[in-house]
């Protein structure tokens, strides 16, 4: 099976999916004729010319309510931010728009659209460049929130997004771009809602979605070698949210950590960890833990930066935590 | 006051009866809102019927769209919306046009073209501008008209909608109803100019000002925007001055401006002015217009009637229209 990048496994679904469908275009700053900030774009303005991959003046709430109103009538605009970070000036468009158009009118609206960009923290970018803003964007009705973690998933999801007659809000991550994994030739599709369990196991249950999914890998060998079995499942959308996986699970652990790169107050992290303790409560063996960012802007700083950050080591002491290994 | 005789008398007939259909409409809305049938944000568009008629007329909504913000209730009549249903929406019921889930601000009706009904000041201008974006994408001929007040011109929204309408020649025309007050505050006080029209110039938008209080001024002014967008896809920026009786809503008893100005406005209405020319150019009677008037009236109270009776949602709704 070919191996490829997180960025090429996004591209060739925006790529395959304009080829199948007229309707979809691709619109953000630099994503045409400079190929995309991320490269994310390389070749699609060749391929399908200005007419389907165009670039916008630095206006993000511009360009979002114009994918808003293109997607209203028929369209299926694939809107790039250059990072999330960015989307803030888009906020009301999404908000007040995207997700309410089809409450307000009754359901006479269908806005079929994807926002997609990098999300999360990369590096030495700090406060305003590093930020994982998952929650501002789950936290409402009417949008669909994804977050993939691998080459194969991001594809599959990908293309889910596209197809999909709902606004969704697809996050990738700078440092997850260069990733490598198995996508194969022929095309497939991942519905949304459904998590998956990356690495089975029987002791403990490790949560996550998005970036911090490889770093609960790598947590999980870390276990393994002091002789924990851990499960990591990674959620893979945020809205839906596929509950049902995360308690067969964590009803086998009965231990539960929820690894979310965001702030700990109110997010998808936190709440997720609340579903756990109610509905698992009779089967929990402890506390359920949530490793997070600390809960301060991103500094610049690279040992401060890091140390804001979930890590290994962080997760590890939190499945020792709730095995009641350490004190 | 252009002249009546350029225009053909069933045309200047469909523009009074619509013009008087909202003016009552409007009247029993602010009647039912005393009653506490209607709640919530409720802004009346009397004093502005010749904006929204006059330049909705120039339209083919087989083709063409129509956005506006929150003070819609005269744009969605005018696109043909029926007036029960727009009355059931004031009143939160399940056959309002949008199942009593919108509201005053929220008036929809997608198989007429009128596409909202925004409650941000200015919110809806950059989506207006995407149905435009689609119109220029699949080559089709129709324009959409995006209608804000003079409070909404100085957000970043407006703005960054010019620049995009302008750089991808898109087929939209921005109508800036200036009604002289933003909620409460005078215009003058809070714009660097006071024309309005030249806003789009910094984009090399044309913009005009218009009497917005004469509905067959309005007309020609978006008849002649409509064809540039047509045939040249040409962006366009019309101001149409024009002035509101009531206050910004329900709740705004207007004490910031005196009784002198809204009299001196009330001579220059849009139904009276336009009665008065079709009575001197003998287009109209006094019999013709009580006839038209009488059934604007039985209209409201129907529209009222109907939403009086028609059954508030079922709880279940709630969950429904979220997502497709």
């Amino acid at each position: 099976m070919p191996v490829i990048t997180y960025r090429e496994a996004v591209r060739q679904a925006i790529d395959e999916e304009m080829a199948r469908d007229e309707r979809v275009f691709l619109i953000g700053e630099e994503v045409a004729q400079y190929n995309g900030a991320y490269k994310v774009s390389q070749g699609l303005l060749d391929k399908y010319g200005e007419k389907r991959v165009i670039d916008t003046p630095i206006t993000e709430e511009g360009f979002t309510g114009v994918g808003i109103g293109a997607a209203m009538v028929g369209l299926r605009p694939v809107v790039e931010w250059m990072t999330y970070n960015f989307s803030l000036m888009a906020f009301d468009q999404v908000i007040n728009n995207a997700a309410k158009m089809r409450y307000m009118s009754g359901g006479q609206i269908s806005l079929p659209i994807v926002f997609r960009g990098p999300n999360g923290p990369a590096e030495y970018l700090s406060a305003q460049h590093s930020q994982a803003l998952q929650s501002l964007f789950a936290h409402v009705p009417g949008l669909k929130v994804v977050a993939p973690a691998t080459p194969y998933d991001a594809k599959g999801l990908l293309k889910t997004a596209i197809r999909d007659d709902n606004p969704v809000l697809f996050l990738e991550a700078e440092l997850m771009y260069a990733w490598k994994g198995e996508v194969p030739d022929e095309e497939y599709l991942i519905p949304f809602g459904q998590a998956d369990i990356k690495r089975s196991g029987k002791d403990v249950t490790l949560i996550s979605f998005s970036k911090p999914v490889r770093i609960a890998g790598e947590a999980a060998d870390v276990l393994e070698k002091q002789g924990i079995d851990a499960e990591v499942i990674d959620l893979r959308s945020i809205r839906p949210l596929d509950e049902k996986t995360v308690y067969e699970s964590v009803r086998k652990t009965n231990r539960c950590v929820v690894i979310d790169e965001a702030w700990p107050f109110a997010s998808v992290g936190s709440h997720v960890a609340w579903l756990v303790s109610r509905n698992c409560f009779d089967l929990l063996d402890a506390p359920v833990e949530l490793v997070s960012s600390e809960d301060v802007p991103m500094p610049y700083n690279h040992t401060l930066e890091l140390a804001v950050q979930p890590s290994v080591d962080k997760i590890v002491a939190a499945a020792r935590k709730v095995l009641y290994l350490d004190k | 006051m252009k002249n009546v005789k350029d225009f053909d008398r069933p045309f200047l007939i469909k523009l009074l009866e619509d013009m008087l259909l909202i003016r009552r409409f409007e009247e029993k809305s602010a009647q039912m809102y005393g009653l506490q049938k209607i709640g919530g944000f409720c802004h009346l568009y009397i004093g502005q019927e010749a904006v929204a008629v006059g330049s909705i007329a120039a339209l083919d909504l087989k083709k063409d769209y129509v956005l506006t913000a929150y003070r819609d209730h005269g744009h969605a009549l005018a696109c043909g919306m029926s007036s029960r249903s727009a009355m059931a929406e004031l009143y939160g019921k399940i056959d309002g046009c949008s199942r009593g889930k919108g509201g005053s601000m929220h008036l929809f009706d997608v198989a007429n073209h009128m596409y909202g009904g925004n409650g941000i000041v200015g919110g809806h201008i950059p989506v207006a501008t995407g149905v435009a974006f689609k119109i220029r994408y699949n080559e089709e001929e129709g324009v959409v008209l995006c209608y804000f007040g003079d409070g909404a011109i100085h957000q970043g929204a407006f703005h960054e909608s010019l620049n995009l309408a302008k750089i991808w020649n898109l087929p939209i025309i921005y109508i800036c109803e200036n009604n002289q007050y933003g909620m409460g505050t005078d215009f003058r006080r809070v714009s660097s100019v006071h024309d309005l029209s030249i806003m789009g110039q910094s984009y090399g938008i044309p913009g005009k000002m218009v009497n917005g209080m004469d509905v067959l001024s309005v007309f020609e002014a978006t008849a002649e925007a409509v064809r540039q967008a047509r045939e040249q896809q040409l962006p366009s920026l019309l101001e149409f001055q024009t002035y509101r009786y009531k206050g910004h809503s329900m709740s705004d008893p207007a004490k910031y401006r005196t009784r002198d100005e809204l009299d001196s406005y009330r001579q220059q209405d849009p139904i009276l002015i336009l009665k008065q020319a079709m009575f001197d150019a003998e287009l109209l009677t006094e019999d013709d217009y009580e006839q038209m008037d009488q059934a604007s009236r039985k209209a409201a109270d129907d529209a009222a009637d109907f939403a009086e009776n028609s059954p508030e949602p079922a709880l279940e709704t709630l969950y429904e229209d979220i997502l497709a």
